[in-house]
């Protein structure tokens, strides 16, 4: 029997692996976007597939975010797999144009004849000291946006995992990459590295009885963590990581509330118009019964996105779950 | 010395890929709309071509009169006219190949039907049964754009794509005066002279972008002038001489096709029509000006040259009238009978499979149509 070696990899790692393996497995797989190529991507995402595939499948594009989805539409239309690396969360925004109105619709507007099988990686979220405009969750502004998917990884092993399914598909995902975890480690078989479930499967990452704490990509360690912290208080917790926020796994979440009768759902981006919000209602209504408590939000707090010295008071820590968990003794105090 | 007294002087050298394209001047536009009809270049066309125009731009007109007198019986939403435009449509679809792209934007239909789409599925999204009527991949037709200008990165996609396959294939993508303000039109241009795309832009400027003029949407000299800083050349045509488009757009498909990379063709003419049948156009122009291009009309230039030279006669304007109105007739009735639409479509096209939060919500919908239904047997 061999025993294949678990290195430590990080998640940058096994993203650049997704996407090797795919351009490998499917000569339609290009990738495009600011830097991409020579430099291979500022997060060094795209290393060395400039050097391996050649420029016409790891494309420097000129800087235009529209530009760059808009003509992956075209090449998508034409039978490629375009993957679109926008260099940050917020310089998505020029493209939204393109996102929103023939993205996410195309399929839909042509009857199903002109499916857009494209990737739009996003690297998202707080916690690099990013300055202004380097930091923000966006992932709102895609979930309500019908014919998109929304994944975003938490582990290493998703990362790969989810990547390669997000460039199989044949609708467009909305691929968020937590840039926080980039650098995280984990032993991981990049020998033999492995796919996920198809898309839209959320996955318990620890298992606890007494509440639930619904979230996903740079929140899932901190939940963690927390879990972690409140065994020391009697808690314990279960926390379920999303993994893909369209379409939202209503099953694996509703199961686990029943069981715990209490839930807070973490996440960096604001809570007022905020993915928390339809959440706690989708759990409400499913789980009405079973509740001890009122489903609770900890967010970001509804303001831009704070400058790089003031980040740790914004994004949602272990102390600010645990007061919500503390808080979740409803009955006690009512 | 300062740093501005050191102008000229101090010259850094330039990283290496720094380096001009090209020489500005073979890509200038001329100060004028280039002319067929009426002119000596006009002996040289193939008179089967002027005669194949000649029926195009008649059917094309009555399928204008015909499209907006639905909107008035009902039977369409709303109709942007192309009455005026018809060489700048019919031009764009017969210069392509089958094997080509073409871009419309939403006041395109006529160029979609000339390229042979049917005239019922062209009209879909403006009667409201569906957004695209048309499988594109059937006649090469992108569906017809609504946003403004956000077709025309597609179309260098498309483009490129085609090329990054080895295929010979070039797009065509319309677009009006008032798209080439919107950001999508520059990075368009520009992807699409980096990447040395086989792409032709026609823009179809005719005079307005809905009521504001183009004196208020450019300060360029022409539209066609703003190629030359992308890297591209830029063609000026009259937009109502149908062989002049026809010969421009040729030329530039050619272009594409060889490995010249795109063209930016501005094609100068008039919106006869209003907006839409929903726009009133009195309030921002007078009918002095209309009378103006009335008489430049583009079918007018070209019966004219047919005639002057011969090729056509009473019984040849009758004939291309007759095949107009029997297209028109078939168009009314088709369009009179109404479509049956499956409202369970809503959710049958938003992803490959639907998501189980569609799901439920076409099971909602399934038990309220079957209430419906058992109401209405009551
Ligand atoms: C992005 C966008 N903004 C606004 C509109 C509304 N709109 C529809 S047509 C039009 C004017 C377009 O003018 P032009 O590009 O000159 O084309 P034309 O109507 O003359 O063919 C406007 C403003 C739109 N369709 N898309």
């Amino acid at each position: 029997m061999t025993t294949v070696a678990l290195k430590p990899a990080t998640m940058a790692q096994a993203l650049t692996r997704a996407l090797r393996d795919a351009m490998t497995a499917d000569p339609t797989v290009h990738v495009m976007g600011e830097d991409v190529g020579t430099l291979g991507g500022v997060f060094r995402v795209t290393d060395g597939l400039a050097k391996e595939f050649g420029e016409d499948r790891v494309t420097d594009t000129p800087l235009a975010e529209a530009g760059i989805l808009g003509t992956a539409v075209g090449m998508a239309m034409y039978g490629l797999r375009p993957v679109v690396e926008m260099q940050f969360d917020a310089f998505a925004y020029p493209a939204f144009e393109q996102l929103i109105s023939h993205v996410a619709r195309m399929r839909n507007r042509t009857r199903g004849a002109m499916p857009l099988p494209i990737t739009i990686r996003v690297p998202y979220g707080g916690g690099i000291g990013g300055v202004e405009h380097h930091s923000d969750s966006s992932e709102a502004y895609y979930m309500a946006t019908p014919g998109l998917h929304v994944v975003t990884p938490a582990t290493v092993a998703d990362a790969y995992g989810l990547l390669r399914a997000a460039i199989a598909s044949d609708d467009p995902v909305v691929f968020l990459e937590p840039k926080r975890l980039y650098w995280s480690k984990d032993t991981w078989n990049p020998e033999e590295p492995q796919g996920v479930e198809p898309i839209g499967r959320a996955v318990v990452r620890r298992t606890g009885r007494s509440a639930t704490l619904i979230t996903y990509g740079p929140s899932v360690p901190v939940c963690l963590e927390a879990a972690e912290a409140a065994t020391a208080e009697g808690w314990d917790l279960e926390v379920v990581d999303l993994r893909s926020l369209v379409p939202f796994d209503d099953e694996t979440v509703a199961a686990s509330v029943r069981r715990t009768g209490r839930a807070v759902v973490v996440h960096e981006s604001g809570s007022y118009g905020g993915p928390g919000g339809e959440i706690a209602a989708r759990v409400t209504e499913r789980c009405f019964h079973h509740l001890e408590a009122p489903v609770l939000r900890v967010a970001g707090f509804d303001i831009p996105y704070p400058p790089p010295m003031l980040e740790r008071h914004h994004l949602p820590g272990v102390d600010r779950i645990l007061d919500a968990v503390g808080r979740l003794q409803w009955e006690a105090e009512n | 010395m300062t740093v501005m007294e050191q102008r000229g002087a101090y010259r850094p050298t330039p990283p290496p890929a720094w380096q001009p394209r090209t020489d500005p001047a073979p890509l200038l536009p001329d100060a004028l709309p280039y002319r067929v009809l009426g002119t000596d270049a006009a002996a040289d066309v193939d008179p089967a071509l002027l005669r194949r125009l000649y029926a195009e731009l008649v059917r094309g007109r009555r399928y204008n009169t015909q499209a907006t007198a639905l909107t008035k019986q009902g039977r369409l939403a709303v109709y942007p006219s192309s009455t005026g435009q018809e060489a700048c449509e019919v031009a764009a679809a017969l210069v392509l190949e089958e094997r080509d792209w073409l871009f419309p934007s939403y006041r395109d239909t006529l160029a979609a039907v000339a390229r042979g789409l049917d005239p019922v599925q062209a009209l879909t999204l403006l009667r409201g049964d569906w957004h695209t009527g048309y499988d594109p991949h059937e006649h090469r037709v992108a569906p017809l754009c609504t946003p403004l200008a956000t077709q025309l990165p597609h179309a260098v996609g498309l483009a490129h794509a085609a090329r990054l396959k080895g295929d010979d294939v070039v797009a065509l993508a319309l677009v009006g005066d008032g798209g080439t303000s919107e950001g999508d039109f520059h990075e368009a241009l520009n992807f699409a002279a980096v990447w040395q795309a086989p792409v032709v832009f026609l823009v179809q400027n005719n005079g307005f972008a809905i009521s504001v003029p183009l004196a208020k949407q450019t300060a360029a000299p022409s539209l066609a002038h703003k190629a030359v800083g992308y890297g591209m050349p830029g063609r000026l045509v009259d937009g109502n001489d149908a062989a002049a488009v026809h010969q421009v757009l040729t030329e530039a498909v050619a272009h594409a096709r060889a490995g010249g990379g795109p063209t930016l063709v501005e094609a100068v003419t008039y919106r006869i029509d209003a907006h839409t049948n929903a726009d009133d156009a009195t309030r921002y122009r007078g009918e002095g000006e209309v009378e103006t291009w009335r008489a430049h009309d583009p079918i007018a230039l070209l019966e004219h040259e047919l005639t002057e030279r011969g090729l056509l006669d009473e019984d040849g304007i009758r004939a291309a009238q007759e095949a107009a109105e029997a297209m028109a007739a078939d168009l009314r009735a088709r369009m009179n009978q109404d479509p049956v639409l499956d409202p369970m479509d809503l959710f049958a096209h938003v992803y490959a499979e639907p998501t189980p939060q569609l799901r439920e919500q076409q099971a909602l919908l399934k038990a309220e149509l079957a209430a419906e239904e058992e109401g209405a047997h009551r």
